[in-house]
This record gives C-alpha cells, structure tokens and sequence, in this order.
C-alpha cells in the first residue's frame, strides 16, 4: 500500500518538503496531500522592502499551488485539528484526512490582540506592522507620507520570525529619510525586550555599534505591555514610557491556533515540540515538523526551514523504512542584512556557534557580519533562488544543511 | 564552581547567582533570596508562581519565560511584574532555585 503522507502548510517548509518528497517516492509508492488555507505564497524575505518602495508587494506573491510539482495534491481549506490517536487531520470544510505520516509546517501566526491597545486606535495608521502584507503596504503610505517625529521599532517579545529583520527596518529607515534629506528631522529609536541589539553577543556588539553610528537610540529590557496609540506611547510591564508619531510594532508570534485545539500536539504557545536534531515531533513518532511551527532553539527564518528540510526529508523515509533517524540537523541559519546604502551584511550560525566574522561558504565568498555591497546584491538575487530552487527542493551549489567552519573567525 | 549559604546551607550556583541544582534549594530558603532581590515578604501569590516554576523546572528541565508563566501559571503577566519586579522570569527562577530559563533565540 502507497504511503499516505499529509503535510499542513504550502509555505517554504511545506513547499519543500512536498517537492522533495515527490522525487523520493513514486506515484505507487506515497500519495503527498498538501493543506492550506489559502493559495498566496508570500515571499517573507521581500515584506521588509515594501514599506520603502524598494519592491512592490504583487511582486513577492505567487499561488502555493504552482508552487507544488506534479502528482501533489493541494487541499484548500483551514484546519480544525489533528486527531492523533485516530491518525486524522479534520479540516474546516469537513474533510478528514487521515495519514501514515504528518508534517506540520504551518509556521507560526501573529497575535498583535495579546497585546493591550496594539489593535486598538491607530492600529493600521500610526501604530502598523510590517510583519504581513496589508501592514507592510499601510507603512508604505505612512513613510511616503511622514512629516518628521519619532520613529519607534518595537519587537514585544520574542521569539519572532526573523530576528535580524526589525534592525533590517531600522537601517532603511535611516537610509530612507536621509535619502529624502529629512533624517535631521526623524528620531528613531529602536526598543527591544532583549538586553542588546540581538541575540548572540558578537553580533550584537557589532549591530549595536552600526546603530550607534547611524544616530539610532537603542532602548533595551522594555517589555511592552500596552501601545497607547490615541496618546502615541509605549508603556513596559514596570511603567516605562516610550513616545512615537509612527510605531512599526513586531507583534507577539503563536504558533497556529489549531495546534491548541490538538491535544496533545503542541506547547503553551502553539508551538510544536520537536527533536531539534532529527525533526520528529514529540507528540507521535509519526509526526514531524519544520520552520517557523516547531519550538526548536533555532532563529524562525526561512533558511533555517531549508536546512531543516534536507535532514527533514531523509528522516521521513527512514521512518517510513523501519530505520533509525539521523539526528543530524545542526541548527544551521544564514541570513542577510540589509543595511541600507546597497549594502548588506551576512550571519551564518548554528546551534553551538554563534555569528562570528570571517567569510562563507568558505576562505573565499561572501564577507560575514560585515557590510558589503556584494552581500545586498545576494539578498536580491536570493528571490530568485528561493522560486526556483529552495521551493522546488533543488541544493543550493555550495550552501549544504550543515554550517561550515572553513572561512569563519572561530576563537 | 561558586557557591553562596542560604539559610546557612552552602548551594552551588553560577556566575549570575542563578541556582545549578535546583534539588539543594528547600522552601525555608525563598524568603532569603526574595528580600535579595527586594522583596520584603512572600505572599500566596508569589509562592502560586514559585511551585509553578519549581514544576515547569522538573517536568521540562527549564524554567518558563514570561508569557508561558502568565498563560499557565494562573497570575497574569501584569500581576508577575508586579510580584517579581524587574523581570519574572529571571527573578522568580533566582527565588525559586532553578537555573537561569533559557532564553529565546
């Protein structure tokens, strides 16, 4: 009997995961359905470029079902729950499904209304995210629009996808209003809950100085719990204050609500909870997960979903052989940085080795956490890559699963 | 490895103070590292939020963050900056003598 192999979402994990299925495994051999509850493939990466005019967001959305190859099915339609005992997915038109194996890779969901007075007044017009398409084509009329004020940035908590991608908005943000000669006028103030610029101390080091140089404040340990945006302030659990004219707010992440209504499946925040190394869930043996869905302690960014998704794959038809996983997946991310002026940085990490400077994939390449005009024009070329190789499930030359160390400052 | 006397027993703790081995840590010794983080007394609240990050600690081998403990504790988040100023999750685990909770990436 062919296997039945479900996989929830036709994002980059699910995309890839189906594609690369689908040349393992015969027509006889696996039926590979794929669920969604809709058919617009945003390209995430490009959402941080909307705002400035940088790309039009009709150009970074495409229909997930020509992104899946021949001999996949596509179900449209939301997801009520997973049955894990009966090995069942119930969809919202009725449906149920049931599988051999299941791959969650739904990725995670904004929940801006957890936030006190974030989808309250203003929330659109002078408090938006750019974090979704609407919110990224809303601050894209209130930056052409801006008079001058106080710009502020505000990641609630963590974890959130991209971590580098606000910093990403604030370096435009600098670019953007001194390339409108206004910049004299625009206070920007970047307000995290984190102790630093960024997670890992190198790298926060460097993109806190790059702030610094660039005139932008940087407030840090600010846990947001209220965003007053009739009065146009910030309000901390412990009552600090941060005023704004126009808030670009990273909204607290979930995973997707039907993980809650899955007993069993998920974690306090919908999160799913994963073998950071082999990918199986810890729900059922026969469950997996990738990307931004899992609770793994790996940066939620779509490079981190295409690394997964090697090791991913092999897995699934260890499984589905009767063999032992490989519990190779090293948390291996490598994410550009747009830094404005054509410029660019690049991070290449994993779980045991923090973003350290040098040059990837080797000796010679790409400078790493250093900007350079050579690694803008890979962040542009990557939407290219990410359309016609990450999606169809193709190697990248060069660019493997596990981090290299050739080429990197290692202390 | 340092090490500090609470409640005049010697515990094994970190460079940040935080507890290594949560079994060393008893109940007598909570009021003593709440006033050193200053907190004068410990009401039921704050000793709600204790067992709850005694259990998380033992049931998944981390302490919770902020908003997994105003989810499932039973004290909103609100209440938690109010009982653990300065950061919940970080002081609750220094009173609670579990290691510092692993942060998010």
């Amino acid at each position: 009997m062919a296997h039945r192999i479900i996989i929830l979402g036709a994002g980059t994990g699910g995309t890839l995961t189906a594609n690369r299925l689908r040349r393992e495994y015969g027509t006889d051999e696996a039926t590979i359905t794929v669920v969604d509850q809709d058919d617009q493939h945003v390209y995430q990466p490009g959402l941080l470029f909307v705002p400035f005019g940088l790309t039009r967001a009709d150009d970074i959305v495409r229909p997930r079902h020509e992104q899946l190859h021949d001999g996949i099915g596509y179900h449209q339609s939301p997801i009520d729950r997973v049955d894990l005992d009966a090995d069942t997915v119930h969809l919202g038109d009725g449906a149920e499904l049931g599988y051999d194996l299941l791959v969650v890779a739904t990725g995670a969901a904004l929940v801006p209304e957890e936030t006190e007075g974030l989808t309250g007044p203003g929330w659109g017009e002078t408090v938006n995210t750019f974090y979704t398409l609407d919110g990224a084509k809303g601050l894209e009329q209130s930056l052409a629009h801006f008079e001058g004020g106080r710009l502020v940035i505000n990641i609630v908590d963590m974890p959130i996808k991209c971590p580098v991608a606000p910093l990403e908005f604030a370096f435009l943000a600098d670019w953007f209003f001194q390339d409108r000669k206004m910049r004299d006028r625009v206070e920007i103030t970047y307000v995290t809950p984190l102790d630093a610029a960024f997670t890992k101390p190198v790298a926060a080091a460097r993109l806190g100085g790059m702030l610094e140089e660039r005139g932008i404040e940087l407030v840090t340990e600010f846990n947001t719990g209220e965003v007053d945006g009739t009065g146009g302030r910030l309000v901390s659990y412990d009552e600090r204050e941060v005023p704004f004219d126009l808030a670009v707010i990273i909204p607290l992440h979930g995973g997707q609500p039907y993980v809650g209504r899955s007993p069993g499946l998920g974690d306090e925040l919908d999160f799913v909870p994963t073998d950071p190394n082999t990918l199986q869930t810890a729900a059922r043996p026969n469950i997996f997960a990738l990307g931004d869905a899992t609770n793994v302690p790996a940066s939620k960014a779509g490079s981190v979903t295409h690394f997964e998704g090697e090791v991913l794959v092999g897995n699934i038809v260890r499984f589905l052989a009767g063999e032992t996983l490989d519990g190779s997946y090293d948390g291996h991310a490598n994410c550009f940085i747009e830094t404005g002026f054509g410029k660019a940085m690049l991070i290449d990490f994993n779980y045991d080795q923090e973003p350290v400077p040098g040059h990837f994939p080797s000796t010679v390449g790409m400078p790493l956490l250093k900007e350079s005009r050579l690694n803008h024009l890979g962040k542009l070329m990557f939407q290219w890559f990410y359309w016609h190789a990450l999606l169809p499930g193709r190697d990248i030359p060069g660019v493997g699963a596990d981090m290299p160390t050739a080429g990197k400052q290692l202390s | 490895m340092p090490t500090k006397t609470v409640a005049g027993v010697t515990v094994d703790v970190n460079d940040e103070g935080f507890f290594t081995d949560p079994s060393q840590w008893t109940e007598e010794m909570a009021p003593e590292l709440a006033r050193e983080e200053g907190i004068d007394s410990l009401t039921d609240p704050h000793w709600t939020v204790i067992r709850f990050m005694r259990k998380e600690q033992a049931e998944k081998g981390t302490g919770p963050t902020v908003r997994g403990l105003g989810k499932t504790s039973g004290v909103t988040v609100k209440e938690l900056y109010q009982l653990f100023p300065k950061g919940p999750a970080k002081i609750a685990a220094r009173v609670s003598g579990i290691p510092k909770p692993r942060g998010c990436i």
